[in-house]
């Protein structure tokens, strides 16, 4: 079994029910990589999307490195071409498609139910991602200390609390065995 | 239940087939998308807001790029292109550099806009991944991500919170939001079957209904 075909049906899966954008397909990601393929563990998993929160761009590019570690540079290279290629033609063909449908009421029950799904999904990300990365005291204060500030302070870009999130972690869990495999 | 099509509204009958025959129908607002933006401007553009969009709210940064700075869209296209992004499957940055490079310069465009946002990301996160894959046991490696995982669940309950209390409100879409969330994170339900399931259920809870008071002149029957 070619585990680089795997690679790219998985992501290319996932690519395509990623309605509501990265948040909503968290949960269907880590079962599919870490429960069905066991191809990362959970705390790889939490680690790589750690890695994935610190830089630019859009919010998934994490699967390059789920791609390489299973499969090396190949496989980051179909991970990213499966999970961007469908969705983005998919956009594509709509967005040429779409001023068609201008005055369909449809149009707007579309969006209008599809929005509390993709809360749903997102709140649903978020419980994936905590019950990995959630463990003890430091880390509850953590999550509660950036909840706060990205909520209250709008003006200060996310990614700093995100980047504080992991100095107060390399400062205070350093040494107590947090996250060690 | 079908319904009849309702009559296009101003502009919607104009074929939008090519950028040409969309930037040449009459009864658009004045704007016009422009046309001859070099590709290279393009890739430029995106790559900026690529490397510069830091901490998630990418759309914020299209819109200053693409609205406010170059002027490629008024706002009102850019909401329409946002629209479609959202509404369909993938991430709303990379579905909008797809859709606004393929208005500016067809297919090329949108390669080149993709392909911009992307890149500088992609080429850290490959750093990033290629470094912690041999140190996956340093402890300071992981007692940092673990922080960062942390924070990570702190800002996406805060963003998640943001998005809901702006867009939702009635007892409806809070009972739909309970619903997809115990589908999926108690009963570990495929979201194939929460998409197909919940999906069509909650459109057809907002599905479109006659009011008889938006159209008082309308005869009683519908004309079909």
């Amino acid at each position: 079994m070619n585990e680089n075909l795997s690679v790219l049906g998985v992501f290319s899966l996932l690519s395509v029910l990623a309605v509501g954008g990265g948040a909503a397909v968290l949960p269907e990601t880590k079962a599919l990589v870490v429960g069905a393929h066991h191809w990362l563990t959970d705390d790889q998993f939490r680690d790589i999307y750690g890695l994935g929160q610190v830089v630019p761009g859009p919010n998934m590019l994490m699967v390059l490195v789920i791609g390489y570690h299973v499969t090396g540079y190949l496989g980051a290279l179909l991970a990213f071409i499966g999970f961007f290629v469908p969705a983005g033609a998919i956009s594509w063909g709509a967005s040429r498609v779409w001023d068609h449908f201008e005055g369909s009421p449809w149009r707007g029950a579309l969006q209008r139910g599809l929005a509390p799904l993709v809360v749903g999904l997102m709140a649903a990300g978020t419980v994936s991602i905590a019950r990995t990365a959630i463990d003890g005291a430091t880390t509850i204060a953590i999550a509660i200390a950036v909840f706060a500030g990205v909520y209250f302070a709008k003006r200060v870009n996310p990614a700093l609390f995100v980047l504080a999130g992991g100095l107060v972690g390399l400062a205070l869990l350093s040494g107590t065995g947090a996250g060690q495999p | 239940m079908s319904m009849p099509a309702p009559p296009a509204p101003d502009g919607a009958g104009a074929p939008a087939g090519s950028p040409a025959e969309r930037d040449a129908a009459p009864g658009d607002a004045s704007f016009a998308i422009p046309r001859g933006v070099p590709l290279w401007e393009i890739f430029a553009t995106f790559l900026f807001i690529g490397a510069v969009s830091f901490g998630g709210g990418v759309v914020a940064y299209l819109r200053a790029g693409l609205v406010l700075q170059k002027k490629w869209l008024d706002e009102e296209r850019f909401l329409s292109a946002l629209e479609i992004a959202q509404a369909l499957p993938g991430l709303n940055a990379t579905n909008m550099s797809i859709i606004v490079g393929d208005r500016l310069r067809g297919v090329p465009g949108a390669v080149v806009a993709f392909l911009g946002i992307t890149l500088p990301g992609a080429t850290l996160v490959m750093i990033l991944g290629v470094l912690y894959a041999s140190n996956a046991s340093n402890p300071y490696v992981n007692a940092t991500l673990v922080g960062v995982g942390a924070a990570a669940v702190g800002m996406l309950t805060a963003v998640t919170l943001q998005i809901g209390r702006k867009q939702l409100g009635s007892l409806i879409d809070i009972a739909i939001i309970a619903v997809t969330l115990v589908m999926v994170s108690v009963l570990h339900i495929s979201l194939i079957w929460v998409l197909l399931t919940v999906g069509p259920a909650a459109i057809f809870i907002y599905r479109p209904r006659k009011s008889p008071a938006l159209d008082p002149d309308e005869p009683s029957e519908p004309a079909a």
